[in-house]
C-alpha cells in the first residue's frame, strides 16, 4: 500500500468484502488517484452509493460517505448537492442499481444536469445476490435466473444517458485503469451531470457461467472488445458487433441546475416573478 | 401574530414548517396533497430555500434525506399511494437517524382508492409502514391553526430526537379554509439538531446519556459513514450480536425515554363525563360539536383528542376512560385506532367503534345517535 491508499482509504475497514479477482478494487484505485489528481480536499468530497457489491465502496473510502437504498443513490445525492453546493458529489452504482430499480432516477438526473459525477459499475450481472441477469446482461448469456440464456435485450448505458440529456458521458473499463482515472478527472471537472460507465468484470457470478473462466480472461475480453471512438468511426456495423466504444462519448454545454436555482433565488428575492 | 388569516390546513403546514426553519422540500404531485408542494415552490426561494419536484415519490424521500445529511431542515408531502412508495426510505431515515418530516394527507385506499375524498385509513401505516422495528413519531392536527403549530413542532421533534416525524392530515383538514387567529402560544420556536462538540473525537452514533447522537452535516469537516445497514457507534456496519442489540434498543428506546415530551393530548369536558369519545383529525371536530350540543341537552360527554398519535397516548386514555360508561372511537376507516384504545383500556370499559368508509366525514349526528343508544 502506498501513500495514496493510506490517505484516501479507511485502512481499518480492509480487507474489503469483494471476491478475489473482482474489478471493483481497480475502480476504487482509479477513483482515489483521480481525487488525488483533482486535489480535492477530502472534507469537501461526498461519495454516495446504492446497494449491491458496488454500494460497499463508500465504506472503504475516507470521505463524507452515504450508503443509501437500492437504486436511490442519485436521489439522495440530489438533495445533498442542492443543500450544500460546495460538496463535490460522486455517486457509485451498479448496473442493476442504476438502470433497473434506479433507472428512473438515472434518466432524470441526466435531464436535470446537477453538477455531480455518476460512476456506474457495469459488470452485467447482479453479483451480490448470486448472479441474476440485469438490464445490461448480454442477450443469450447465462445467469442464475436465466439457466437457458437470457432473452431480454440489454441497455447501452452510455447511449441511454446521452439520450436522456446528460452533459458528459464517457465509458471506461477495469482493464484500462489509467484511462479510467483520466475519465473520472474529466467528468468531475465538467460542470454538470457526468456519467462514467465502467465495463468491469465479475468472475464469480458472470465469467464462470459464460466461458470466461478467470479474471484474466475477463480483462482480456475487455481489451479485445473495447474500441476508441476514432477507430470505431471507420468501422462497419458488422465489424462493430459485440464491440464497445471507450473514452469520452459526449460532452455538451448545458445550464447547470444548482447555479440556475441560485439565480432563481436571487431573482425572486429582488421581486421578479418570471424567469423568462 | 395578531392579524387573522384565511388559511387551509395545507397552507398552515407550509408556514409552520418554514417558521421552524425548513429550507428544503422535495415532492411529487399527488391528490390531495399537491397544494403543499405548490406553496413550498412559491415560498422557499423567497427565503433562500430550495424546492425540488422529483421524478417520483421515492426520489422525493431520498432527496429529503440527502438534504438533511447536508444540514438543511427538510420536508416532503404526499398522500396514500405516495406514502406507500416512500416507506423504504422512511425506514432508512429511521435506521440512520436522519431528521426529516413527512406530511401525509390521507385519502381513502387501498390502491388508487378515492383520491379526492377523506379518510383515516393510514393510522396504522404511519406507525408500521416500513419494515422492521423502528422509532417514528406521528402527529395529527385538527384545525389549520393547530396544523401550523404542530408542523413546527414536528420539525423540532425530528431535529431534536433524530426521528422521522409524520404529520397526518386528512383531505378535509388539508383543503378546509378557515379563519385563523394566531396567538402567542402559536409562535414556533426554532430548535436545531445537536452538533458535535468541537475538539473532541466524533462518533456519529455515540451512545450518549441523552440517547441522541450528535449530528455532523456532510462537508462540515467530520468525515464519516452513514448507512442503512445496522451499524455500530462509528457508523460502520456490524454483525456483532451484542452491538446490534444495544444499538437497536437505544434507537427504539428514544421513543420511550422521551415519550412524555412527545405525547400531546387535548381534553374537552372529560372529568365528569359519562361517555368518552376518542377521536383525532377532522373527526375530532365532529366529536367536539357533539360534546357541545349534548352538554346543552344535559348529557355528559367528553372528548380525548390525541394530537400525538404515535407514541400512542395509552396511559392518558386509560386514565380518562376509568369509570366511564362507554368509550366511543369514531374513525374514517374500518377500525384501526380502536385497537390501540382497546389495548390501553384493557377491558375495563366497553368500547364502541364507529366507522365510516365512504369518503364522507363522520358527522356529529352519527356520533350523538350512537351515544343516545348507549345512554
Amino acid at each position: 500500500m502506498d501513500a495514496i491508499h493510506r490517505k484516501y482509504l479507511r485502512m481499518d475497514k480492509l480487507p474489503h468484502i469483494w471476491c478475489p479477482g473482482c474489478g471493483n478494487g481497480i475502480i476504487m484505485g482509479s477513483f482515489i488517484r483521480a481525487i488525488d489528481r483533482l486535489g480535492y480536499d477530502q472534507d469537501s468530497v461526498a461519495a454516495v452509493s446504492g446497494i449491491g457489491c458496488s454500494g460497499r465502496i463508500t465504506g472503504y473510502m475516507d470521505f463524507n460517505t452515504l450508503h443509501t437504498t437500492h437504486g436511490r443513490a442519485l436521489a439522495f445525492a440530489t438533495g445533498l448537492k442542492m443543500a450544500k453546493p460546495g460538496l463535490k458529489v460522486f455517486v457509485f452504482m451498479g448496473d442493476g442499481d442504476a438502470t433497473a430499480i434506479g433507472g428512473n432516477h438515472l434518466i432524470h438526473a441526466c435531464r436535470r444536469n446537477i453538477d455531480m459525477t455518476a460512476i456506474i459499475f457495469n459488470n452485467h450481472i447482479y453479483g451480490m445476490t448470486g448472479g441474476q441477469y440485469s438490464p445490461t446482461t448480454p442477450r443469450d448469456a447465462y445467469a442464475t435466473t436465466a439457466p437457458y440464456g437470457t432473452m431480454d435485450p440489454h441497455f447501452d448505458i452510455a447511449k441511454l444517458c446521452v439520450g436522456a440529456g446528460a452533459s458528459y458521458v464517457a465509458r471506461g473499463t477495469s482493464y484500462h485503469a489509467k484511462m479510467l482515472t483520466d475519465l473520472i478527472v474529466e467528468g468531475a471537472e465538467h460542470k454538470g451531470f457526468s456519467v462514467i460507465e465502467i465495463i468491469t468484470h465479475c468472475p464469480v457470478n458472470f465469467g464462470r457461467r459464460n466461458e470466461l473462466e478467470t479474471p484474466v480472461d475477463m480483462l482480456l475480453w475487455q481489451k479485445d472488445h473495447a474500441l476508441r471512438m476514432a477507430k470505431a468511426a471507420k468501422m462497419t456495423d458488422d465489424e462493430l458487433k459485440d464491440r464497445f466504444v471507450i473514452g469520452r462519448i459526449h460532452r455538451a454545454d448545458i445550464p447547470e441546475y444548482v447555479e440556475e436555482y441560485d439565480r432563481l433565488i436571487e431573482m425572486v428575492r429582488k421581486g421578479d416573478t418570471d424567469r423568462g | 401574530m395578531n392579524d387573522a388569516k384565511l388559511l387551509a390546513g395545507s397552507d398552515a403546514c407550509v408556514f409552520g414548517a418554514l417558521a421552524a426553519g425548513v429550507r428544503f422540500f422535495a415532492g411529487y404531485p399527488i391528490t390531495p396533497s399537491s397544494e403543499i408542494a405548490n406553496l413550498f415552490a412559491r415560498e422557499l426561494p423567497k427565503l433562500g430555500g430550495k424546492f425540488m419536484q422529483m421524478e417520483d415519490e421515492i426520489a422525493s424521500m431520498g432527496a429529503v434525506i440527502g438534504a438533511s445529511c447536508a444540514g438543511l431542515k427538510a420536508i416532503t408531502a404526499t398522500s396514500g399511494p405516495g406514502f406507500s412508495l416512500k416507506q423504504e426510505n422512511i425506514g432508512f431515515a429511521a435506521e440512520a437517524e436522519i431528521p426529516c418530516v413527512i406530511i401525509n394527507v390521507m385519502r381513502y385506499g387501498p390502491s388508487t382508492g378515492l383520491p379526492t375524498t377523506s379518510s383515516q385509513g393510514d393510522f396504522m401505516q404511519t406507525r408500521w409502514g416500513t419494515h422492521g422495528d423502528h422509532a417514528i413519531i406521528v402527529i395529527a392536527p385538527y384545525t389549520a391553526r393547530e396544523a401550523y403549530r404542530e408542523t413546527g413542532r414536528a420539525v423540532n421533534l425530528s431535529e431534536r430526537y433524530r426521528i422521522p416525524v409524520i404529520i397526518l392530515l386528512d383531505e378535509i383538514l388539508s383543503h378546509l379554509r378557515e379563519r385563523v387567529e394566531f396567538k402567542e402560544e402559536d409562535i414556533v420556536t426554532v430548535i436545531d439538531r445537536k452538533g458535535p462538540v468541537p475538539g473532541t473525537p466524533y462518533l456519529p452514533y455515540e451512545d450518549t446519556d441523552d440517547m441522541i447522537p450528535p449530528f455532523a452535516g456532510f462537508g462540515d469537516g467530520y468525515r464519516y459513514h452513514i448507512t442503512g445497514l445496522i451499524h455500530d457507534k462509528t457508523g460502520f456496519p456490524t454483525s456483532d450480536p451484542g452491538t446490534i442489540d444495544r444499538v437497536m434498543r437505544r434507537m427504539n428506546g428514544k421513543l420511550d425515554y422521551y415519550r412524555d415530551k412527545i405525547v400531546r393530548v387535548k381534553y374537552v369536558d372529560v372529568d365528569n363525563a359519562d361517555v368518552l369519545i376518542v377521536a383525532f383529525g377532522s373527526v375530532a371536530r365532529s366529536a367536539e360539536e357533539v360534546v357541545r350540543s349534548m352538554k346543552k341537552a344535559g348529557k355528559r360527554v367528553g372528548l380525548l383528542r390525541p394530537v400525538t398519535l404515535w407514541p400512542f397516548p395509552d396511559r392518558e386514555i386509560r386514565e380518562a376512560a376509568a369509570g366511564k360508561r362507554a368509550v366511543i372511537v369514531p374513525e374514517m376507516n374500518l377500525g384501526q385506532m380502536v385497537r390501540e384504545v382497546e389495548r390501553a383500556v384493557a377491558g375495563t370499559v366497553p368500547i364502541h367503534p364507529l366507522n365510516r368508509i365512504d369518503g364522507g366525514l363522520i358527522t356529529p349526528h352519527e356520533i350523538s345517535d350512537l351515544i343516545e343508544e348507549l345512554l
